[in-house]
Parts: structure tokens; C-alpha cells; sequence
């Protein structure tokens, strides 16, 4: 006998992202899905962020990874909450995990909330948490042809950073081919250069993204 | 591996309909996956093996039919075919195109073994 069924694999991951973007606007809670490799600065920068838009909003964090603390730690010694989520292997954050993680969290008291996934280029680009945007980084020693090795995850972005930009003498990176790739997969998402630890064009992405929350805060 | 999220996903469906319809086993699940999704298909077989072992799923024929990327141009309406990396208009150029297929990921019909009825049974 034959069945159909018609539904979507991801139905259920989607209608608990909804969930919990449903809840977020209510609290007018702005929130960054940011994706990259395993050590491309995803914690540097949340930190360089938050450092330089924190006179106007109130952060938030959940961080994402296989197993450890070790980056909440970083988060909270600088007063921000932070609630860690260990998936235990699984390779990519799923909205149920940011439902269970928003619980702790004071969302009457935070205007943006980062979400760092998990170090991944492939496996977090499907998954909707109910993020505003999507911000995926490439750091500069990965080099300039993960673009085509990965594409859809810089098709998803809704802005590209390039980090560690001040490494740039020493790898053997082309910036062009680099851009022409973005170009070619996502013509419309802006990218900035970044040096997260040392501050370089943190300002430009930072401006960008008070935008973005300028703009959320006044849809709702 | 997103592919174990998403096999798990597609078995929790699968053994639900199944079970809701009555049904004893399942013989075989027709999924269909745009080529944007990234699944891959051996890993998509490899985690269908892994996760239906001692369920209702086991030993069931997995169909997977694959879905190129298409779009239209916002600009001029032409809609074209194109690879994961290029979605420029083909016609005129234009950067503002919208993707229409190739991110397709569903569970399109299963096959099940259901236990003889009254009326079937011959004996």
C-alpha cells in the first residue's frame, strides 16, 4: 500500500524556529545566527562587537559546541550573559536547542542575543534557529577558496566577514578571488574586513549591524 | 553529517505515518532533496542504515531524487537552470533573481506492507 505524505523533512526544526522568532519579536530581541570554521575568530568577534555597540544595546550569548565551556567562560568574564549549549557531537545548533537555552535568559533585559554555532561550514546552514540574520566569517589562514568550496553557506549569509585580516602578509590570500567568488554566490550580502582582536574595520561592521537593528527595532 | 538530523527527522515521519495507518513494515520512502541542501547521498544511506536498525524502517528501499537549482529573474522574468554556484540572470545580467526549485527537501510517498484484511484473505 502506498502512503503520501508530502511534508517537509525539516518541518519540525522549522515550526520551532518559528516558535522561537515569534517570542523574540515580542521581546523585541534582535538576534545574529554567526557561522565559521573552528577558529576563525567567532568568539573574538562577538567580543569586538559587543565591545563596540555595548553603550547602546544589551547582549546576550549562546554559545554552541560540541563539548566544553571554554568559550561561556570568555563570554561571561566580561558580564555578558551566556548560556552554553554542548551538542554532544551533533555537528550544526537545531532551533529546540536555542528554545531550551533561551529559558535562562532575561529576554526582557537583552536587545541583541548572538547565536555562535557550531564550527561548521556545511552542516549549520540549513538548520533555522529563528535568527534575524545569518553572519558567516572566513578567517584569512583558511584561505580564499572556501567560498567555492562551500558555497551555500555564503549564499545563506546575510553578511560575510572577512577576519584576521591582519595576518594577510603572511598567507598566501587573494583578495580578489576571494571577492569574485562572493560576488558570483551572494552579490547582495555586504562584506567587511576585519581584524577582531586588533580592532581593525570592527566600526564598518559594527555600523552595518546597528543598522539592522535599527531597522527590526522599527518594524516592531 | 547533517545528514543523521535529517535521515532522524525523515524516520520519525515516516514510522508515525506508518503507524497511524496500521501498517506492519515499511518497503520503501521516496524523498526528494534540492541540490542547494548539500545532502549527500551515501551519507544519506549510510545514516538511513544506521538509524532504522530495529525499527519498522529497517531493510526498506530508500529513494532519493535530486532537484537542480532553478530561478527567475526578478528583472526581465526569465527563469533558468544554474549550478549551486551561479544564480545571475542568464538574459540580462540582473543580481535580483529568486530562487524556485533546488531547495526542496520532503518525504514524497512510502510504500508499506499492511496486515490482510478480511476480505483478501482467499483461504
Amino acid at each position: 500500500m502506498e502512503l503520501d505524505i508530502g511534508k517537509p523533512i525539516m518541518e519540525k526544526n522549522d515550526t520551532i524556529a518559528q516558535e522561537n522568532r515569534k517570542l523574540l519579536d515580542e521581546k523585541q530581541v534582535f538576534v545574529i545566527n554567526l557561522m565559521a570554521s573552528p577558529g576563525s575568530g567567532k568568539t573574538s568577534t562577538i567580543l569586538a562587537t559587543i565591545s563596540a555597540l555595548s553603550e547602546k544595546y544589551k547582549f546576550a550569548v549562546i554559545e554552541g559546541d560540541i563539548a566544553s565551556q571554554v568559550d561561556s567562560l570568555k563570554i561571561k568574564e566580561t558580564g555578558v550573559p551566556c548560556v552554553q549549549i554542548n551538542t554532544g557531537g551533533i555537528c550544526h545548533l537545531e532551533s529546540n536547542m536555542i528554545k531550551k537555552a533561551l529559558e535562562p535568559l532575561d529576554l526582557d533585559n537583552i536587545d541583541v542575543l548572538f547565536v555562535e554555532n557550531v564550527g561548521n561550514l556545511v552542516c549549520t546552514t540549513d538548520f533555522d534557529l529563528g535568527e534575524n540574520v545569518k553572519v558567516v566569517i572566513l578567517s584569512v589562514p583558511e584561505g580564499d577558496d572556501k567560498p567555492v568550496k562551500y558555497p551555500n553557506i555564503f549564499q545563506v549569509a546575510d553578511a560575510v566577514l572577512l577576519n584576521k585580516v591582519d595576518t594577510m602578509c603572511v598567507f598566501d590570500f587573494d583578495q580578489d578571488a576571494f571577492e569574485k567568488s562572493l560576488d558570483d554566490l551572494n552579490p547582495l550580502a555586504p562584506m567587511f574586513k576585519i581584524s577582531a582582536t586588533k580592532g581593525e574595520g570592527v566600526d564598518d561592521w559594527a555600523s552595518w549591524l546597528d543598522s539592522e537593528i535599527e531597522s527590526f527595532r522599527g518594524r516592531n | 553529517m547533517h545528514e543523521f538530523s535529517l535521515m532522524d527527522s525523515v524516520l520519525s515521519t515516516v514510522e508515525e505515518s506508518a503507524r497511524q495507518a496500521g501498517a506492519l513494515r515499511v518497503l520503501s520512502i521516496d524523498i526528494v532533496i534540492g541540490d542547494l541542501i548539500q545532502a549527500v547521498e551515501e551519507a544519506m544511506d549510510f545514516a538511513f542504515e544506521a538509524l532504522s536498525e530495529g525499527t519498522i524502517c529497517e531493510g526498506a528501499e530508500l529513494n532519493m531524487t535530486f532537484v537542480k537549482p532553478k530561478s527567475v529573474c526578478q528583472d526581465c522574468g526569465c527563469e533558468f537552470e544554474h549550478d549551486v554556484f551561479h544564480n545571475k540572470c542568464p538574459d540580462c545580467g540582473s543580481i535580483f533573481t529568486t530562487l524556485i526549485q533546488g531547495k526542496e527537501l520532503y518525504i514524497d510517498k512510502i510504500e508499506v506492507d499492511m496486515p490482510d484484511e478480511p476480505s483478501n484473505d482467499q483461504t
